[in-house]
C-alpha cells in the first residue's frame, strides 16, 4: 500500500469534461421488460438495451461457462497542480469502456473493449467464452433490478465545477504553508477529482449502477535549514462532491505538512533491532492492511499460500481485538456502495474477540469457501478482472488509554506517520516505512526519529498486540492498494495499541 | 488503425487545437495489444485479451499549459474535448518555461532499425501460448512433497506510440515484449516461502522457454527455514535482478524535476565523485535489440548516448525540456534508455565465493529512501554467507543507512547483467551495510 505522492501524477486531469455521451442509433427501446429511471438513464449512458445485454451475455456462455458479467465504466478524472508558486497545470483523463468475464468453475476468461457497440461487445464476449471449450444455448435470466446503497452523498458533482471554482483552494494551501515557516522553500500542490459511472450486469440477471465520486487534496512541502533539506506530504481524501472544499481543509493541511516537516530536522535513526512500537492512532492501520489485511484475501487462501491459510475459527490475538474491513463509512475513500461483482458493500470482521472470523472475498472464492460474498470483489477498471480486495481496513476501541500504553514501555519507539508497505504473503513478514516518530525512555516521548522500515511477521504481530486504546481513527490520506498490478483507494485507522515486539530499522 | 490513419487523427486533433486558441501542441496516439494466460494445477487460471487505443494532447495556450488523454477517439468528441481542454486552461496561470523542444534537438534520422518490435508478434498462435504456460508450471508441479501451490503465466503485448507537435516533430515507436513466469509457494513450517522466477524478450524466438518453473522451485526450496539473525554490519552482496530497489533512488536523485524541487541528495553534483570508483556506466539508447532502446524519447528528443558515472563521477543528469528551462541548463532526456554497466569479472557464485561474511541479498520488502536527505531503510530477505559458503536463509530484517555512502561502499560489481531490463545492472557488493535483525 502506498499514500502516493502525486507530484509527478501526470496521468490525469484538469478542464475537459465529456460528462454524456451521444446516444447511438442502435438503442432502441426496451421490449418486455420495464426497469427504473436510474437504470434507464445508465443504460443510456452506455448507449446499451436490456436485449443486447442478455445477447452479450448468452454469447459469452455460448462456449460452456456457467457465469457471465459485464462491467460498464465511464470515469473522467480532472487534476490541477501547483509548482514554484501557482496553479499552473492541468490533467485529464476519460476513460470509457465495457469488461466482460466468463467463469467456468474458478477458471476466469476475459476481455474488454473500449467501443460499446454490438459488434465490439460481442467480439470480446466471444473471447473470453474461450475458457470453457464446449458449446450450449443460454436462454436469458430474468432482469434483477438491484439498488445499490447510499454510502456517499454528493452535493455538488464535480462535472458541474469549473476551474476556477477550484484554483483558489489550491492556492491558499500554497500560501499558507509559505506563511507557517519561513524555512519552507518549495511547495507543490494538486486537486484531483475523479467521477465514475459503472453499470453491472450478470448472466443471473442482476443489474446494477453506482455512481463514485473521489476528490483528493494534497500538499508537498520542502524545508531548508543550514543548507539541510527535508520534506513532507499531506493530504486528505474522500468519495465527496465539491463541498469537500473549504477553509477547515486547507488550514488542516497546511498545518499538518509544516509541522511534519519542521520535526525532521531534530530527528534521528533510533538504533537497530527488536524493540517494544506503540503504533499512533490512525495511519497506523497500515499495520493491519499489511500484517494482516493481504494475508486475509481469500484468493491467497484458496490456493493455500498464505500464512493464515488453516487459521479459520482459531484465536490469532487478544480477546480484545476485533479488525474490521468496511466499505459501508460515509463518504471514506475505502467505501463502495457495490462491489464490482455487482454485491453490496458491507462490514465484516476478519477477527472477532481475537478469533479469525472471515476472510476477504470475492465471487470466486466465496463459492470455494461457501460461504456469503463479503462485497470485496474490486477492480481497478473495466480493463481488469475483480479480486478479493479491502476497503477502510480498521481495529476497534479497546480497553487501554493512550498514555498508559506510553507509560508502559521502557524502551521503544512510538510511530504515527507512514508512507508504504509490503507483505509476502506465504512468508507472513510484512513491513511499513516510517517518515517520522519518536523513541520511548522510561514511558515518555523523547527524540524524533525519521526514515526507517519496520519489518515484522504477520500471525506474530497479530498475537503481540498486547493493549490497545480507545482513541480509533481513521487515516483519511491518499491511501492506494496494489496488488496483481491493480491500484484501488483504500484507507485504514487503527486505536493506540502497543506490539511487545518489532524489527525496526536504524543503526548498530 | 493503420499508420496513415493515426498520422491522420493526430494531425486532424492538432489543427483542431491550433483552430481552437492553442498556441502550439503535441498529440501522441498510443495503441496497445496483449494477452495473458494464467496456469495453475495444470489447469488455466486466467485467460485475458486487451486491445487499446487512446489519444493524449499537451496544450500550449497564452502561456499556459495543461494535458488531456482520452479513449474516446470519434471526431465529433474528440473536437468537443479538445474545445473544453483549451478553455480550461485559459483560467490556469501562465508558466513561461513551458515549451515545445526546440526543434533543432528533435530526431531528424530516417528511423534506423533498432529492433524493438517482434513483427510476428500476431502469428504466435493462442494454442502455443497456452502450451507454454503449461509446460513451464509442469516444470514444478508435484516435483515435490512440500510443494503447496505453483502457478505459472505466458504474456504479450506491443504497443505504438506516434507523435505529432506543432513545431515540426513527427515519429512512431514501436515495441513488443514476450514473458514467461513461474511463482512457487511450499511448505516450511509456519511459514510459507514463495519464489518466481520470470524470462521476457523483445522476440517470441528468442524467449527462454524452460528452466523457469524448476528455478522458482529451486528458490522457494532454499528459503525453508528462514529466520532473521543478530542485528550487526555486514557485507551486502545483492543479486543482479534484485538491485535497481537501491539503484533507483540514486537515479532519481538525477532527474530534473527532483534537482528543481529540491527532492534531489545530488543537487549540483555534475562532476564530482558521489560514488565509489567502481561505478561506471552509460545511458546507451541506440544498442540494437536493447530492451530500452529508441531513436529519440518521448518528446522527441534524439537520443544519444551518455555517460551517467564514470568511476564515481557523475556526468549526467536527466532533464527534460521543461526542467532545462527552469534550471538555466540544456536539455539531456527525461527517461533513461539501456543501462549499461563497466562489469567486474566474477559471477554470483564467485562473489559468494570470496566473502568472508556477508549476507547475500536476493529479495527486498517494503523500504523507501528519502528524497531530499537520501535516508533509506528496506525490508530484505536472503542468505547469511560465512567464509563463501551460503549458512542459512534469512529474513524479516532491514536494512538502513544513506544513499550516498551506499554508493560511496560499493567494492565489487559481478559479470552478470540483468539480462531482462533495460537496466542491465550486475549482482554489486556493498561494505559495512547496518543490519537490524533480532
Amino acid at each position: 500500500m502506498r499514500n502516493i505522492d502525486r507530484r509527478k501524477f501526470l496521468k490525469s486531469s484538469g478542464s475537459a469534461v465529456v460528462g454524456s455521451m451521444l446516444l447511438p442509433a442502435f438503442v432502441q427501446s426496451c421490449q418486455g421488460a420495464s426497469v427504473s429511471a436510474e437504470i434507464q438513464a445508465y443504460l443510456e449512458h452506455f448507449g446499451v438495451d436490456l436485449k443486447l445485454l442478455q445477447k452479450v451475455t448468452e454469447k459469452a456462455l455460448s462456449k460452456g461457462g456457467d457465469y457471465a458479467d459485464l462491467f460498464f465504466e465511464h470515469k473522467i478524472v480532472n487534476s490541477l497542480g501547483l509548482e514554484d508558486g501557482k496553479v499552473n497545470r492541468a490533467f485529464s483523463n476519460i476513460d470509457f469502456g465495457v469488461g466482460i468475464r466468463v467463469l467456468k468453475g474458478d477458471q476466469t476468461g476475459f476481455a474488454y473493449s473500449e467501443t460499446i457497440t454490438p459488434e465490439a461487445m460481442l467480439k470480446a464476449a466471444n473471447t473470453a467464452a474461450n475458457i470453457a471449450s464446449g458449446s450450449q444455448a443460454v436462454s436469458a435470466q430474468e432482469i434483477k433490478e438491484a439498488m445499490p446503497a447510499n454510502y456517499y452523498t454528493i452535493n455538488k458533482s464535480w462535472e458541474d465545477v469549473s476551474v476556477p471554482e477550484k484554483i483558489p483552494f489550491i492556492q491558499k494551501l500554497n500560501d499558507q504553508v509559505f506563511d507557517l515557516d519561513s524555512r519552507v522553500s518549495k511547495v507543490n500542490a494538486f486537486l484531483n477529482d475523479e467521477s465514475a459511472y459503472v453499470m453491472f450486469y450478470s448472466s443471473e440477471g442482476v443489474l446494477t449502477y453506482d455512481y463514485r465520486p473521489m476528490v483528493s487534496l494534497g500538499v508537498v512541502c520542502v524545508m531548508e535549514q543550514n543548507g539541510q533539506l527535508e520534506n513532507s506530504y499531506s493530504a486528505r481524501s474522500f468519495r465527496k462532491g465539491f463541498e469537500f472544499l473549504n477553509q477547515e481543509v486547507v488550514d488542516l493541511l497546511a498545518n499538518e505538512v509544516v509541522d511534519r516537516t519542521a520535526l525532521l530536522f531534530d530527528a534521528t535513526k533510533p538504533k537497530a533491532g527488536e524493540m517494544p512500537v506503540v503504533m499512533g492512532a490512525g495511519g497506523s492501520g497500515i499495520l493491519l492492511h499489511e500484517a494482516i489485511g493481504h494475508t486475509f484475501e481469500a484468493d491467497f487462501n484458496r490456493k493455500g499460500t498464505s500464512i493464515f491459510a488453516d487459521k479459520m475459527g482459531k484465536k490469532v490475538a487478544e480477546k480484545f481485538v476485533n479488525i474490521v474491513d468496511d466499505g459501508t463509512l460515509a463518504e471514506n475513500r475505502g467505501s463502495i456502495n457495490m462491489d464490482d461483482e455487482g454485491n453490496r458493500s458491507e462490514k465484516t470482521y476478519l477477527v472477532k474477540d481475537g478469533i479469525l472470523n472471515s476472510y476477504i472475498h470475492d465471487r470466486i472464492s466465496a463459492r470455494h469457501y461457501q460461504v456469503d460474498p463479503t462485497g470485496n470483489g474490486r477492480r481497478e477498471s473495466f480493463r481488469h478482472v475483480p479480486l478479493p480486495r479491502m476497503r477502510a481496513t480498521y481495529m476497534e476501541t479497546g480497553p487501554h488509554s493512550r498514555e498508559d500504553i506510553i507509560s508502559d514501555v521502557k524502551q521503544g519507539i512510538y510511530v504515527d506517520n507512514f508512507s508504504n508497505g509490503e507483505v509476502k504473503i506465504g512468508a507472513g513478514d510484512f513491513t511499513f516505512y516510517v517518515k517520522s516518530g519518536y523513541l520511548i525512555e522510561n514511558g515518555k516521548l523523547t527524540q524524533p526519529i525519521k526514515d526507517i522500515n519496520i519489518i515484522g511477521n504477520g500471525p506474530q504481530a497479530l498475537a503481540d498486540i498486547t493493549m490497545c486504546a480507545s482513541d480509533y481513527k481513521i487515516d483519511n490520506g491518499t491511501w492506494t492498494c496494489g496488488k496483481s498490478g491493480q491500484s484501488v483507494p483504500v484507507t485504514c485507522g487503527l486505536p493506540t495499541v502497543l506490539v511487545k515486539k518489532l524489527t525496526v530499522g536504524g543503526v548498530s | 488503425m493503420t499508420q496513415e490513419e493515426k498520422y491522420n487523427l493526430a494531425k486532424w486533433a492538432m489543427q483542431h487545437a491550433l483552430d481552437s486558441g492553442a498556441d502550439a501542441a503535441s498529440i501522441v496516439i498510443s495503441e496497445s495489444k496483449s494477452s495473458t494466460v494464467d496456469v495453475r494445477e495444470q489447469k488455466i487460471d486466467t485467460l485475458k485479451e486487451a486491445i487499446q487505443s487512446s489519444l493524449s494532447v499537451r496544450l500550449f495556450v497564452d502561456q499556459k499549459y495543461s494535458a488531456h488523454r482520452t479513449n474516446r477517439l470519434d471526431k465529433q468528441e474528440l473536437a468537443h474535448f479538445i474545445e473544453q481542454a483549451i478553455a480550461g486552461t485559459k483560467y490556469l496561470s501562465p508558466d513561461p518555461y513551458r515549451q515545445l523542444p526546440d526543434p533543432a534537438l528533435y530526431y531528424q534520422g530516417n528511423g534506423q532499425e533498432l529492433g524493438t518490435v517482434d513483427p510476428s508478434y500476431d502469428k504466435v498462435d493462442p494454442a502455443t501460448k497456452v502450451k507454454l504456460a503449461f509446460d513451464v508450471e509442469k516444470e514444478a508441479f508435484e516435483k515435490d512433497e512440500r510443494i503447496i501451490s505453483v502457478s505459472a503465466s505466458y504474456s504479450d503485448n506491443t504497443n505504438s506510440r506516434l507523435m505529432v507537435t506543432s513545431n515540426g516533430f513527427e515519429g512512431e515507436t514501436k515495441n513488443s515484449s514476450f514473458s514467461l513466469s513461474a511463482s512457487v509457494s511450499v511448505n516450511g513450517g509456519d511459514a510459507r516461502p514463495s519464489e518466481g522466477w520470470y524470462e521476457r524478450a523483445i522476440f517470441f524466438d528468442q524467449l527462454k522457454k524452460s528452466e523457469i518453473g524448476s528455478l522458482a522451485l529451486e528458490r522457494a526450496l532454499k528459503k525453508i527455514g528462514q529466520e532473521k539473525i543478530k542485528s550487526g554490519k555486514y557485507d551486502m552482496l545483492i543479486e543482479n535482478r534484485a538491485v535497481s530497489r537501491l539503484f533507483y533512488p540514486l537515479l532519481s536523485a538525477l532527474d530534473g524535476y527532483s534537482i528543481q524541487q529540491k527532492n534531489s541528495f545530488l543537487i549540483d553534483q555534475l562532476g564530482k565523485k558521489v560514488a565509489s570508483e567502481k561505478l561506471s556506466l552509460v545511458d546507451d539508447p541506440l544498442i540494437p535489440g536493447g530492451l530500452g532502446s529508441k531513436l529519440f524519447d518521448g518528446e522527441g528528443l534524439a537520443a544519444k548516448k551518455r555517460t551517467v558515472f564514470d568511476k564515481g563521477v557523475l556526468g549526467t543528469y536527466f532533464i527534460d525540456t521543461y526542467y532545462a528551462r527552469k534550471l538555466e541548463m540544456e536539455p539531456t532526456t527525461g527517461d533513461t534508455s539501456n543501462l549499461v554497466f563497466e562489469l567486474g569479472d566474477k559471477d554470483l557464485a564467485s562473489m559468494v565465493k570470496g566473502m568472508k561474511k556477508g549476507i547475500l541479498v536476493t529479495g527486498f520488502n517494503g523500504g523507501n529512501t528519502n528524497g531530499s536527505t537520501g535516508d533509506f531503510s528496506y525490508g530484505i530477505d536472503g542468505f547469511l554467507v560465512e567464509n563463501g559458503e551460503i549458512i542459512q536463509p534469512v529474513s524479516e530484517m532491514n536494512i538502513s543507512g544513506n544513499m550516498k555512502s551506499l554508493w560511496m561502499s560499493l567494492a565489487e560489481l559481478g559479470n552478470d547483467p540483468n539480462p531482462i531490463s533495460s537496466w542491465q545492472i550486475p549482482s554489486m557488493l556493498f561494505e559495512g551495510i547496518d543490519f537490524s535483525g533480532s
